[in-house]
């Protein structure tokens, strides 16, 4: 196993800012873009108020790091799964979420949204499926 | 089996540097192979060789730097979290013009890669946060 | 293999443990470790919540942690396992992967 490539799951369960666990687990994700894992995150919990979309700082003097998300695509890291019983819990729906998007090589450099909506059974099942999962 | 431990809090405050430890006791006692423990967020503060907890506590940077002489563990703490937090060992201090360093030299200052490849040469990969 | 989720934080002041409880797949198992001990208590209000939980997974606590917060095996619901730090190494190496609920 240690010469194939291992799936690799990061857990993002609480939310930005209160804590540092978001901005440092995004650095681990973009560090692991250049192991070529195969490479996935997920939103649930408070998880999912990470990839809100017009985060404001300027007041708080917090470092604004959610363009990092944007630039997951960029370093090959398309899949996001976010927990619809997540969203609904907390009164938001995609929308409310940053548009996130990958260019896909595969089909001529299409722009494609890198943000998957899926169940809490289906996220059991992906879970799952992970050689390691790292949460936060 | 390899396991790769990551240690995400700091010493007393939460007890996942002590549970780590247990368990990394455990599985060497089991004629496991711990391949790297990574020092990651507060947990880097586990590496500082200044704290002086009192007599009748454990010494949790000093256990620890015994559990890797006797087994030769590689204990890796993140830089850009250690930098954060003003973890920095004699080199890092040189280069950032700092008048001291704190860092336990039973630990060692690397990249996130480290955590990473941590995850990728051992058969499990364990956190112990919060 | 199943998959192995240990949490360990008190249902009473987090999520972390319902949330285990709701994205754990049928035969996987669960470890209560440190704070999070105290949801293997009988009597509380989760225990309605574990006792489903026991029926289609396995739930197990690590013995020590009970013991330092002043809990004794009997106080524990039916079911859940006890496990030392030897058991919880055993436990991740014949699990597939393992979760921590944080």
């Amino acid at each position: 196993m240690s010469d194939g490539i291992k799936k690799f799951m990061f857990v993002n369960t609480k939310a930005p800012y209160g804590t540092v666990y978001a901005l440092e687990s995004l650095e681990v994700v973009l560090i692991s873009a250049a192991f070529d894992q195969d490479v996935s995150l997920v939103f649930c919990d408070d998880g999912v108020f990470q990839i809100m979309d017009k985060q404001n700082t300027e007041a708080s003097g917090m470092k604004n790091f959610s363009n990092a998300y944007k630039a997951l695509g960029d370093y090959d890291i398309n899949k996001l799964y976010v927990e619809k019983e997540s969203l609904e819990e907390r009164g938001l729906t995609l929308d409310s979420l940053m548009d996130l998007t990958y260019e896909d090589e595969d089909d001529d450099w299409a722009e494609k949204p890198s943000i998957n909506l899926v169940s809490r059974a289906e996220l059991a099942d992906l879970m799952d499926q992970q050689d390691v999962v790292i949460s936060s | 089996m390899k396991f790769t431990l990551l240690i995400n809090e700091g010493p007393y405050q939460h007890q996942a540097s002590d549970t780590a430890y247990q368990f990394a006791k455990a599985a060497i006692e089991k004629g496991h192979e711990i391949y790297r423990v990574f020092f990651y967020n507060d947990g880097v503060n586990n590496a500082t060789r200044l704290a002086v907890p009192p007599q009748d506590d454990r010494n949790i940077t000093e256990r620890w730097a015994e559990l890797a002489k006797e087994h030769e563990l590689d204990m890796v703490v993140c830089i850009a979290a250690a930098q954060r937090r003003g973890m920095l060992d004699a080199d890092e201090a040189g280069r950032q013009g700092k008048d001291a360093d704190n860092i336990h030299p039973a630990f060692r200052i690397s990249g996130l890669g480290q955590l990473v490849e941590g995850g990728i040469q051992a058969d499990r990969l364990l956190t112990f946060g919060d | 293999m199943a998959m192995l989720h240990t949490v360990n934080k008190s249902p009473f002041e987090r999520n972390s443990l319902n949330s285990c409880l709701s994205k754990s797949k049928e035969g996987s198992t669960i470890l209560l470790i440190e704070d999070a001990v105290v949801g293997a208590l009988k009597g509380t209000k989760v225990a309605e919540q574990m006792a489903a939980a026991i029926a289609n997974k396995n739930v197990c606590v690590l013995g020590s942690d009970l013991n330092t917060r002043g809990f004794a095996e009997t106080d524990i619901l039916d079911g859940i396992k006890i496990v030392d730090y030897a058991g919880f190494v055993d436990m991740v190496a014949e699990h597939s992967n393992v979760q921590s609920w944080l």
